[in-house]
């Protein structure tokens, strides 16, 4: 079993351990943290520096598809949108990953077989993770067999807002233990959580158990990734590093749709975490129409004048 | 910063606000020459460019604009309330939309970044015309009695800090309350003011009403003590409001006084850290720490304070200082060399004193006036930056054990102006809260104001408050 | 054996202090008359350590009696009038020969002297609902004005008002939780110092009221410049003394009531102290403090709450 950062052993020494660790955690204020996460999004991002962060955001990119309707197909040309984001200009940067259900895996991998396009891959019974641990281990297995480079993995929501944490730690340390040397992104489906202090628990929770990402949200509830519950997960993984020297990455998904949230993001990850996570090995968008806002600011920015959503692709 | 990820420059454009050369006193709705001619020209504390030059009031001017106040004092006063409800509702819209220019001037004038003249200045100006305008026809629910009378002409003198806001703290409440008023702004604030003037213009404010003296302290105190004054109301340093204090003593004038303060900041161990330190950052740093409510004392409790002191520096080392018209700037210049020359002197103070000195590591612009955030560690109560009013942004963090020993330290102190508490517990909150000894206690946040909520402090810190129903005081005769 | 035959016991006055009776520290004493020169009392002179002890006292009380619930200092304010209504005869005596009055209208100001006891009992708990409350800011905030006592005060008695007068400025004074120290009036102290003996018989905490006989000018000059004073109420002064006393009291910013017009002209009878007293005297020596604290949403998703 993988082993916790040492410097916390003992916090997950037993249920009652981990439990007092969690609520020993300082508090949040959330006027406190929506005040700053709204401050650092007055920032002005001009010129050079919204190039410079336009280029990094695409970079950053999941692009993902999780849909019923999802086919190969779609898979494909998703696959090469990430390649080629934008076909007039090669320069620009490819996505960091494709993001599909599992069963969507290989048709993924085959796809972007050489190009450096990561392929992630959700699993665990998402979005909602209700199903017997077996299932959900199962899925992990099929989708790193098929090839998945990233797995990004549901919590158990019920239970963790019912006290139950050693048994969303054991859950995380098992689908660690079936990642192979596929990266584990850990959903904590903030939206849920419902509180500041419990998205702050469980990214603790998720860093303890060996997540090498801490993920905002499926993309499928009411609330998504917020600068606010982002700022906070940037929060957890700096202080996490401070203390551990185990960088660990951060992943806002959902909701993030115009280049202007995209660059208020990195803002927030340039001032609290730092330069060091301004890489896409280290911070991800899990988003899909966000690639194209920020191919049109792209243009924008090279030829000067605006663009419009018919010289972008539709994919 | 170095960082991969550089901002490049975003200066807010400086071409929506047009500074005349020169600019005369307003008295009597007119602008005019000071009676001796005189003149100083104001500088913009960023890059030491002279803006304007305006004219300098001498106490033959003060006298002509009391009487031009006390001229209109008789039909402003007759007014119905609901008429001059509707001069201030028209000045707050016209602040509105003439913000983007007043926020530009004012972060010329004084040296504070356009981040905060855009986001609390000017909206707090705004808002608080707006507050005191409906108050203006419903003071007989105020409190004080049915038809509370106005006392006549106010002296207001204010300070440089908060030029804009300032005034409306000063002129909104005299206003609606009836009361006619000569304003003094600060000698190196002086054009916001003058603005303002051109926006009574336009709102068709009667003549008179409101007169603007542009003038040094010679002037502020013909003002306070000139005898057809019926209301001084005063904000700035102890010093002077004692001075103030004493010139008023054996007549009828009514007094309000807005002075210095040595606020502290109490982290307990149990405190939201990540806000708390945003709360200490707010605190101290915000304009520069030249605000009188300033949280300028940290008081830590020892359990926590390396982890607080870690969190802190590494956050100021995020602060951004340099061109105020900045968007991105967090930290502008310090508003004059002279109030430059009395942090430097603290410092070395403190310094000398055996206070250890951290600061930012920040390159500092070559002209203009400008300190790099800082702060010191290992202060006891007994050292100077732990009771003088620096009024810059410079922090002396203490340490204490226990709560009590925290509302020792933070009462001990001849100010009492503001306080800041940060824990979880709610029923701490409530107990310490209750012992400090400070007009405005902020609670898991920190300087925060609004034209509702009554400001001043306690001790030496001055008396009568600004804002809300209590502010209405200090204009009435109650 | 008759009333004629009986020596009297006199009562030697003493000064009010920290809830003891001390003489003065000067060992002084000087003579009181009623209104028609005839021999009353020898009464403490105050000096200057004694205004300096009452003011160790008065901040010492501050703490507990500010800190106590404003229904206990309603009650121990009600008190005194209960006590004071069991000595009626006697202040009526005391305020007779004080002011000059007929045994009648020495009863009705005694009456009227409890009765605003009664008044101000009842207001302890209500003046911070009067002069408090929530203030509607804009933003996610709580915030709360509530009146705080000043904290140590010095109160210069009204010269002719011996009794009504003085409870007139005391009582407002306590009732909100500060402590005094009073200066008596100079000519007429008898009643003063007998307070002291109801206010020690009435669960006022010791220190919370502090009395003072003396030359007013003389005790008021170290107390209007004491650091440790907070406010002056200088309605016993006149025009040129309470000029000095203000100035003096610049040095700490201290809270001052300044004396009424008629006061000021010099102490005036005429004062109208049986006219209602309104709460004028209850704010002069409150503070205002407002505490701010988020109240944020009930989650970090929102709420529809």
């Amino acid at each position: 079993m993988p082993t916790t950062a040492p410097a916390f052993s003992d916090a997950t020494a037993s249920d009652s351990a981990l439990r007092r660790f969690l609520f020993g955690l300082p508090g949040v204020d959330a006027v406190g943290l929506e005040a700053r996460a709204a401050s650092l999004g007055t920032r002005s991002i001009k010129t050079t520096a919204k190039a410079y962060a336009i280029d990094l955001a695409i970079s950053m990119i999941d692009l993902t598809t999780l849909e019923g309707a999802d086919t190969p197909g779609k898979v494909r040309a998703l696959a090469a949108k990430a390649v080629h984001p934008d076909p007039t200009d090669r320069t620009t940067p490819r996505t960091a990953a494709v993001c599909v259900y599992p069963d969507m895996v290989a048709t993924a991998t085959a796809a972007l077989a050489g190009s450096g396009v990561k392929v992630a891959s959700v699993a665990t019974a998402f979005p909602a993770g209700r199903a017997a641990l077996d299932v959900k281990l199962a899925d992990v297995r099929d989708a790193v067999a098929a090839g998945a480079d990233e797995i990004d993995m549901v919590i158990d929501r019920g239970a963790f807002l019912s006290g139950r944490f050693m048994k969303v730690y054991e859950e995380i340390l098992a689908v660690k233990a079936e990642c192979g040397t596929a990266r584990l992104k850990v959903i904590f489906e903030t939206g849920e959580l419902a509180t500041y202090d419990n998205i702050r628990r469980a990214s603790w929770l998720g860093m303890l158990a060996g997540a090498d990402f801490i993920k905002t949200s499926t993309g499928k509830v009411a609330t998504n990734a917020t600068p606010a519950n982002t700022l906070l997960m940037l929060e957890a993984v700096r202080d996490f590093r401070a203390q551990t020297g185990v960088q660990i990455g951060v992943k806002p998904a959902g909701g993030i749709r115009t280049t202007k949230d995209a660059v208020k993001f990195l803002v927030l990850v340039n001032e609290t975490a730092g330069e060091d996570w301004l890489d896409n090995h280290w911070f991800r968008f899990g988003a899909s129409s966000l690639l194209n806002d920020l191919l049109m600011q792209r243009q924008k920015l090279s030829t000067g004048r605006y663009s419009g959503p018919d010289y972008v692709t539709v994919d | 910063m170095a960082s991969a990820f550089e901002y490049a420059p975003a200066p807010e454009s400086r071409s929506v606000v047009d500074i005349a050369p020169s600019y005369g006193l307003f008295i009597d709705g007119e602008f005019t020459e000071a009676a001796d001619g005189k003149v100083f020209k104001t500088v913009s504390p960023s890059t030491e460019e002279v803006l304007s030059e305006v004219a300098q009031a001498g106490a033959a001017d003060v006298d002509r604009a009391v009487k031009a106040a006390r001229k209109a004092f008789e039909k402003w006063s007759a007014l119905p309330g609901s008429e001059r409800a509707k001069y201030l509702f028209r000045i707050a819209r016209i602040i509105q939309e003439r913000s983007r220019e007043l926020a530009v001037l004012e972060t010329l004038d004084n040296g504070k970044p356009i981040k905060e003249t855009r986001d609390a200045d000017l909206p707090l100006v705004a808002a608080h015309f707006f507050y005191y305008a409906g108050w203006a026809d419903k003071l007989d629910h105020a409190g004080y009695g049915a038809n509370p009378r106005p006392l006549g002409v106010a002296g207001q003198v204010i300070p440089w800090n908060f030029p804009l806001l300032m005034l409306a703290w000063k002129i909104a409440p005299a206003l609606a309350t009836g009361n006619t008023v000569v304003l003094k702004p600060a000698e190196t604030t002086p054009l916001s003011a003058l603005f303002f003037a051109d926006i009574c213009r336009q709102a068709g404010l009667p003549k008179g009403v409101v007169n603007i003296l542009t003038g040094y302290g010679d002037a502020g105190e013909a003002l306070v003590t000139h005898s057809d004054v019926n209301k001084v109301a005063f904000t700035g340093s102890t010093a002077v409001g004692k001075a103030i204090a004493r010139s008023v003593a054996g007549t009828d004038k009514k007094v309000t006084l807005e002075l210095g303060g040595k606020g502290a900041n109490i982290v307990f161990d149990d405190a939201p850290i990540d806000q708390a330190v945003e709360g200490i950052v707010t605190g101290i740093f915000f304009n520069q720490g030249q605000v009188c409510c300033a949280g300028s004392r940290l008081l830590v409790q020892e359990s926590v304070q390396d982890e607080v002191l870690d969190a802190l520096k590494r956050r100021l080392s995020t602060l951004r200082l340099g061109d105020p018209l900045d968007k991105n700037t967090d930290i502008g210049a310090i508003n004059s060399a002279e109030q430059l020359a009395r942090i430097t002197t603290l410092v070395e103070t403190g310094e000398a004193e055996g206070a250890e000195r951290w600061s930012a590591p920040c390159e500092l612009p070559s002209s203009g006036y400008w300190f790099a955030p800082t702060l010191f560690t290992n202060v006891t109560q007994a050292h100077t930056v732990a009771r003088d009013e620096i009024f810059g942004p410079v922090l002396s963090v203490l340490s204490f054990r226990t709560p009590d020993e925290a509302v020792a330290k933070a009462n001990n102190s001849q100010y009492g102006l503001s306080a800041g508490i940060w824990t979880e517990k709610g029923s701490r909150i409530l107990a310490v809260a209750n012992k400090l000894r400070a007009g405005v206690v902020w609670a898991n946040t920190f300087n925060k104001f609004d034209p509702t909520s009554p400001f001043g402090g306690y001790k030496e810190s001055g008396y009568g408050r600004e804002g809300g129903r209590h502010g209405l005081e200090a204009y009435l005769d109650v | 054996m008759s009333e004629q035959n009986r020596l009297g016991v006199f009562k030697t006055y003493k000064l009010y202090v920290g809830g003891k009776f001390p003489r003065s520290e000067s060992g002084r004493v000087y003579e009181v008359t009623d209104s028609k020169g005839a021999w009353l009392a020898n009464v403490p002179q105050s000096s200057r350590k004694d205004a300096r002890d009452a003011v160790v006292a008065a901040r010492k009380a501050f703490g507990g009696w500010s800190g106590a619930t404003a229904y206990n200092r309603g009650q121990v304010l009600y008190r005194v009038a209960e006590m004071l209504e069991g000595r009626k005869e006697q202040f009526a005596r005391e305020v007779a020969a004080s002011e000059g009055l007929s045994k009648s209208k020495a009863a009705a100001v005694v009456d009227a002297a409890i009765d605003r006891w009664v008044w101000y009992a009842g207001w302890t708990d209500k003046i911070g609902q009067i002069s408090g409350g929530a203030n509607p800011v804009a933003g996610p905030f709580f915030n709360l004005s509530t009146p705080e006592p000043t904290g140590v005060v010095a109160v210069l008695a009204p010269q002719k008002s011996s009794l009504l007068g003085l409870v007139s400025v005391i009582a407002p004074v306590i009732a909100t939780g500060n402590t005094a120290v009073v200066i008596a009036s100079a000519d007429a102290p008898l009643p003063a110092l007998s307070l002291g003996e109801v206010l020690a018989t009435s669960d006022v905490p010791g220190g919370v009221v502090n009395i003072l006989s003396g030359a007013t000018a003389e005790l008021a000059a170290p107390l209007a410049a004491h650091q440790d004073v907070n406010a002056i109420d200088l309605t016993g002064a006149g025009a040129e003394l309470a000029k000095e006393l203000e100035i003096a009291a610049a040095d700490n910013l201290k809270r001052v009531l300044r004396p009424l017009p008629a006061e000021a002209d010099g102490p005036d009878p005429s004062t109208d102290w049986l006219a209602a007293p309104g709460t004028h005297r209850l704010t002069a020596f409150l503070e205002t403090k407002t505490v701010w604290h988020p109240t944020g949403a009930l989650g970090a998703s929102g709420s529809s709450y």
